[in-house]
């Protein structure tokens, strides 16, 4: 099937694409990679007027280090996630987790900001965005803010973006030397969506581990830091009686639903099949 | 207001002006307008990696892109990176390996490959594969198709240019 018709824009700055979603009355989208959104258009199962290319604002690209933080302009793509040396070494989850993304010509065009508007509860970056505690940077027509990952992901595939706002960039907190990443996920296909998905970063000093962070994709409608397994890692020894205590914890932490595919108590399992792997490979590695 | 628009484009190194619904993908772009067929639509989803053309130097799904995103980018087809010879030696490994059938996937199946041997000169057989997830081939399987990429860098690594396959004229 082919897309309705609509009328293309392609503006320059944030304010001409603001102005143009204001001008076209809520009956436009923006358009960053397209990756998802040209399928979507394609089935129809959205049909607006007008079509705002955002994908040539200068001010919604760039990658750089500011006092402590990484900011990501909302149009770095998949690919530059995964090459860039500023993501590997600041924010090293989203450079584990890019190859599980899609497939590389896809990950050529798809951008984080598209990705973490979408809020696709199967997909990788929304899900590390909310281990790393990243801020999201958001302009609408009041001005900017910035929505903190925890605040910002609401409910299936909606989030704190108001229809014509623009998420502007993502400012994440570096990484430290002393933090150690991981990221998997269990799909049935390289490239395919996750049944479910796991990146964990923990802080570790002499042994102990001083933080722990951990983030869980496809289970449920969105994506899930798992506190419990947190705070069962937090202050101790990332040994193998205290990486099954944070698998048992996992309980706490999730809550999915059965579905078509795979019922709830083989999700969870899954899960917890994926966070001891990962621990494992941490505890391994330091 | 969705009439067609002028969209301008360098397609395998000429610049062309052309009206075009802004509803247009490229993959019709170049197949209905230009006549480029060798640049295939299959899933018209993004899955099957038939339709893919370099964008700006990367592969990307003309099935994914609209015409008018890609206005004032570089196009480069199957066809033109045949005829400049920059794949000479992937289609003769393709040829000499059996690694197509019906062809319908060849066109994306070299321009993943070419995409992959521009990053990384000696991919593994894993890395191969790795980026051959996005390419569906209905007849061949993938073994022999991997071999060919594999056997490519090798040939490249050793010092032979794509350009001394190219085929002899009749
Ligand atoms: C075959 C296939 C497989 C895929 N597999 C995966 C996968 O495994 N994991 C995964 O995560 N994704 C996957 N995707 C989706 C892909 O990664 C997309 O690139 C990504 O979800 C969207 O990024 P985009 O830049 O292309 O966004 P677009 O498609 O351009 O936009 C997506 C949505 O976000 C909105 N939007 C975009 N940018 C902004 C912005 N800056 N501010 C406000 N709103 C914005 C758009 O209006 C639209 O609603 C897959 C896609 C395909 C076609
Ligand atoms: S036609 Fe574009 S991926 Fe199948
Ligand atoms: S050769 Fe027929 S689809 Fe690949």
């Amino acid at each position: 099937m082919k897309a309705r018709a609509f009328s293309y824009f392609r503006p320059a700055t944030i304010a001409e694409a603001l102005a143009a979603f204001a001008e076209a009355a809520g009956d436009a989208s923006y358009i960053a990679g397209g990756q998802s959104l040209v399928p979507a258009l394609a089935l129809r199962l959205q049909a607006p007027e007008r079509l705002i290319d955002i994908a040539h604002i200068p001010e919604l690209r760039g990658i750089s280090l500011q006092d402590g933080s990484l900011r990501l302009g909302a149009l770095t793509r998949h690919v530059e996630a995964h090459d860039d040396p500023l993501i590997a070494r600041y924010a090293p989850l989203l450079a584990l987790a890019a190859p599980h993304v899609a497939h590389p010509a896809i990950r050529n065009r798809g951008t984080l900001g598209g990705s973490v508007a979408l809020a696709d509860p199967a997909s990788e970056f929304p899900a590390m965005m909310l281990a790393m505690d990243a801020e999201m940077e958001i302009a609408g027509p009041e001005g900017a803010r910035r929505v903190p990952a925890a605040a910002f992901f609401q409910d299936l595939y909606q989030t704190a973006i108001e229809p014509g706002e623009l998420l502007v960039a993502f400012h994440i907190p570096a990484a430290h030397p002393q933090h150690r990443c991981a990221f998997d996920e269990l799909a049935r296909r390289r490239g395919d969506y996750a049944i479910v998905g796991c990146g964990a970063m923990l802080g570790l000093e002499g042994g102990l581990v001083e933080e722990a962070r951990i983030a869980l994709l496809s289970v449920g409608p969105v994506p899930v830091r798992a506190r419990t397994a947190e705070t069962v890692l937090a202050g101790g020894v990332l040994d193998a009686e205290t990486i099954r205590r944070a698998q048992a914890a996992l309980a706490d932490d999730l809550d999915p639903q059965d579905d078509e595919q795979v019922p709830a108590a083989m999700r969870l399992h899954l899960a917890r099949v994926l966070l001891g792997r990962l621990l494992g490979r941490i505890a391994e590695a330091s | 207001m969705t009439a067609a628009v002028p969209v301008t484009l360098t397609i395998n190194g000429e610049t062309l002006t052309r009206l075009a619904e802004p509803r247009e993908t490229l993959a019709d772009f170049l197949r209905r307008d230009l006549g480029l067929t060798g640049t295939h639509a299959g899933c018209e989803m993004g899955v099957c990696g038939a339709c893919l053309v370099m964008l700006d130097g990367v592969p990307v799904h003309a099935c994914l892109t609209f015409a008018v995103q890609a206005g004032g980018g570089a196009v480069e087809t199957v066809e033109g990176l045949s005829e400049s010879a920059v794949i000479a030696d992937l289609q003769r490994a393709f040829h000499e390996r059996n690694a197509l059938q019906c062809g319908f996937c060849t066109p994306g199946m070299l321009v993943t490959a070419h995409g992959l041997l521009v990053r990384k000169a000696t991919p593994s057989r894993e890395e191969i594969r790795d980026a051959l997830s996005g390419n569906y081939c209905r007849c061949t399987g993938y073994e022999a198709i991997v071999d060919a990429i594999e056997a490519v860098a090798r040939r490249r690594a050793a010092g032979e240019t794509a350009a001394a396959f190219l085929e002899e004229p009749a």
